[in-house]
């Protein structure tokens, strides 16, 4: 039952069995989120700092949630921008907060790897909330939760991760999670998108949004980035809803059933349109709900495991 | 004051000097006698046993950053200049990358002047252009004549290629090479090699081609103009195998590689220690391959350890924020020997050339010589010392190291140069009575 690793970095190397583990105990407080009580005592006493170095709204809430139902102190640290520009280092930092006696910490932060790089300067137990372009542990294992309560198995099924690969901590997270569970997996953009090497972790490569959604039982639709510097990989906003956008005539044209997530926040009108963001298909909201249980499931495992 | 180095296998690939177990027998730091000593040529002189070791001319390291001025936390010339001795290198060329930057006579002469009383001798690089910034080329005839021996914008590739073209086009009047650090900016915004390990740690990446497009430029430019180009930290198989064609051609190009390109690759990344990112970035095995290949053959001239010190502060940090580089000195000939010569990729003439003869000539520096009544400037190296790489240990003022703990083989055990002899931790003044 227990988890193998005290600390949740990411999903690349983490056991078929983990995962398991955690999805089937998000799945028990998935049924505490029904209960009029929400709140259980699990983890009373246990200081978890929330260490956001970028902004978040909907997974430093969803984690915030998480932490107070199962009952434990949440402290709140949120900086934009390195911690060079602040003067005091990301190390000093950390090691401020955890001379205040800590027990686990939830880091975001815009540097990949710096997860992995707070294991090594604090003892505390480290929960990746997202790191960089690297990884988003917990955003695919509700995906995959969701998933697998509206299909059954993962086993065998087929998942197209569609947007911006290159620059997503979730498609990664989702790739690594999906295929330890055995589903075959393959991602769909531009090609500017799609990092030269992405073969190389086992997927597949689709150019063309129909083949991907006759191809797949499951789209999981990333959310472009508006910004100036993410709008150079592709020509325009019209251009990428016109070829890689998600329409509910597409969807009938190519007339499958097919589940389509979205980690939020939703560019209506580019990614997906509004009518298939509010449509029968997407599974948005949802997501969201089991967000919380997977969290608490992941708060739960590592927080008791010491 | 007289010495004698005794039983030493003295090594001079140039000279075809290759002597076993002799005797070489110093007078006031310049060279007596080379062979079998008499008791009387020996008589009084202090004696110091090198059996097994090798004496060769001193090493020289034509890319190294001395931070000074500007960055004397890091290093200073004299702390760099310390423990350029302890790795076994009686020579240096510093790169102009300091605040200000070696743009003026003014400042070389300031950094010779720091060095002036060294074993080390210190030969600046200065700027290619103004304040290394790509727009206008820096005063060369003067930065010459106050003692400059090439030009780079080292940290960057020069910008635009019509400031290339002046900058060759003006140090060809004085045959000085220009050193160029190959990257084109507009590809380069990453941390780490682009490639699957790039993907796999969510790291943004720097294509190969970055540099490959670099080069291939310089290389045209070099052609059209007659200028010589100096490749600096060669790191990818498409840049060795330009160099190779250009080289056929007759275009003047020399190239240089640093000890870590032809000993790790971007493997090395997975634990996101800090202490393995450096620019170029560590590529893959096949570019290793290729650069062993290139060291063969002749594509790659010169060993060089692009000795980079940054401060602790600095590179304990979130990865992406961290600074690039290496502390070099004091692991260069140890990972030569280690990883080029015990693994007969080249033999001790060849290893010698690359870290001694040929930085020298891409420079127009002269050749230590082994002729008596020469200023002696050797560097004895035990060829199988097996140590281990201890930062703690370190010369340098700063101690960023990937080789932390590393077993090598092979190690410098003394240096000699400007009447000075740097053994066993302790300076000795050959001039002294």
């Amino acid at each position: 039952m227990a988890l193998s690793s005290r600390h949740l970095l990411g999903l690349q190397g983490v056991p078929k069995e983990d995962i398991q583990t955690i999805l089937d105990t998000a799945h028990t407080f998935r049924e505490i989120l029904e209960r009029p009580i929400k709140k259980v005592p699990t983890l009373q006493g246990k200081t978890i700092v929330n260490l956001f170095y970028e902004s978040s709204t909907r997974t430093r809430i969803s984690f915030e949630l998480a932490e107070k139902r199962l009952s434990a102190d949440a402290i709140n640290f949120s900086i934009s921008g390195s911690s060079v520009s602040k003067g005091e280092t990301f190390k000093d930092t950390v090691r401020n907060i955890e001379a205040m006696k800590i027990d686990m910490v939830v880091v975001r932060h815009s540097a990949a790897g710096t997860p992995l790089y707070l294991t090594k300067i604090c003892n505390a137990n480290v929960i990746n909330a997202g790191d960089g372009t690297h990884e988003h542990p917990t955003q695919a294992l509700l995906d995959m939760y969701s998933i697998r309560q509206k299909v059954g198995n993962l086993e065998g099924l087929k998942v197209c991760i569609l947007g911006d690969i290159s620059h997503s901590r979730v498609a990664l997270s989702n790739i690594f999670g999906l295929k330890t569970m055995g589903a075959k997996v393959s991602v769909c953009g531009p090609s500017t998108m799609i990092p030269r090497d992405i073969k190389n972790l086992g997927v597949d490569v689709i150019y063309n949004i129909d083949e991907a959604i006759q191809e797949n039982d499951v789209l999981n639709v990333l959310r472009i980035q508006l910004e100036r510097k993410a709008r150079e990989y592709f020509p325009s906003i019209r251009e990428y809803a016109k070829y890689f956008g998600i329409t509910q005539d597409r969807l009938d044209k190519n007339g499958k059933e097919i589940l389509i997530l979205h980690p939020g926040p939703i560019n209506r009108g580019v990614e997906l349109s509004s009518e298939v963001a509010d449509g029968s298909n997407q599974i948005i909201l949802y997501q969201v709900t089991n967000g919380v249980a997977i969290r608490m499931a992941v708060l739960y495992l590592l927080g008791t495991l010491n | 004051m007289k010495i004698v180095l005794k039983n030493v296998d003295v090594i001079h690939p140039e000279e075809k000097i290759n002597l076993k177990g002799v005797s070489v027998l110093l007078n006031n730091g310049l060279i007596s006698k080379i062979g079998e000593l008499s008791s009387d040529e020996s008589k009084d002189a202090r004696e110091f046993d090198f059996s097994g070791n090798i004496l060769v001319p001193g090493l020289y390291d034509m890319h190294v950053h001395l931070r000074e001025p500007g960055r004397e936390d890091e290093e200073t010339v004299i702390s760099g200049c310390n423990s350029a001795a302890s790795g076994g290198f009686t020579g240096v060329a510093c790169m102009p990358n300091t605040e200000p930057a070696i743009d003026t006579a003014e400042v070389v002469k300031f950094i010779k002047e720091q060095a002036s009383n060294h074993l080390v001798d210190v030969y600046p690089v200065a700027a290619a252009s103004l304040g290394r910034k790509g727009e206008i080329i820096s005063p060369m005839a003067e930065l010459v004549e106050a003692g400059a021996v090439a030009f780079s914008d080292d940290g960057v590739a020069i910008k635009t290629s019509s400031v290339l073209r002046r900058a060759f086009e003006y140090s060809s009047m004085y045959n000085v090479s220009i050193i160029e650090h190959c990257e084109d900016e507009s590809l380069a915004e990453g941390a780490m090699n682009e490639g699957v390990n790039s993907t796999l740690l969510g790291l943004p990446g720097v294509p190969s081609v970055a540099e490959d497009i670099i080069v291939s430029r310089d290389i045209l430019m070099a052609e059209y103009t007659g200028g010589r180009i100096h490749i600096a930290h060669i790191s990818t198989k498409n840049s060795v195998n330009l160099v190779r064609e250009a080289k056929k051609k007759g275009i003047k190009v020399t190239a240089e590689v640093t000890p870590h390109h032809f000993t790790l690759t971007d493997d090395s990344l997975k634990s996101y220690d800090t202490n393995f990112k450096m620019n170029p970035p560590l590529r893959t095995q096949e570019d290793v391959d290729a650069i062993i290949k290139g060291l063969k053959d002749g594509t790659i001239d010169c060993i060089a350890s692009d000795h980079a010190p940054h401060s602790i502060e600095e590179k304990e940090s979130e990865f992406q924020f961290a600074p690039n580089g290496i502390v070099g000195f004091e692991t260069t000939v140890g990972l030569s020997f280690s990883e080029l010569l015990k693994k007969n990729k080249l033999s001790i003439e060849e290893l010698i050339k690359k870290l001694c003869m040929n930085p020298r000539k891409i420079l127009n520096l002269p050749i230590p010589k082994f002729d008596s009544g020469e200023l002696a400037n050797f560097t004895i190296i035990d060829p199988n010392l097996v140590w281990t790489v201890d930062i703690s240990k370190y010369k340098s003022k700063s101690k960023n190291s990937p080789f932390d703990k590393k077993l090598l083989t092979g190690k410098s055990v003394a240096v000699i140069n400007r009447k000075k002899m740097f053994h066993e931790d302790q300076w000795l003044d050959l001039s002294t009575a």
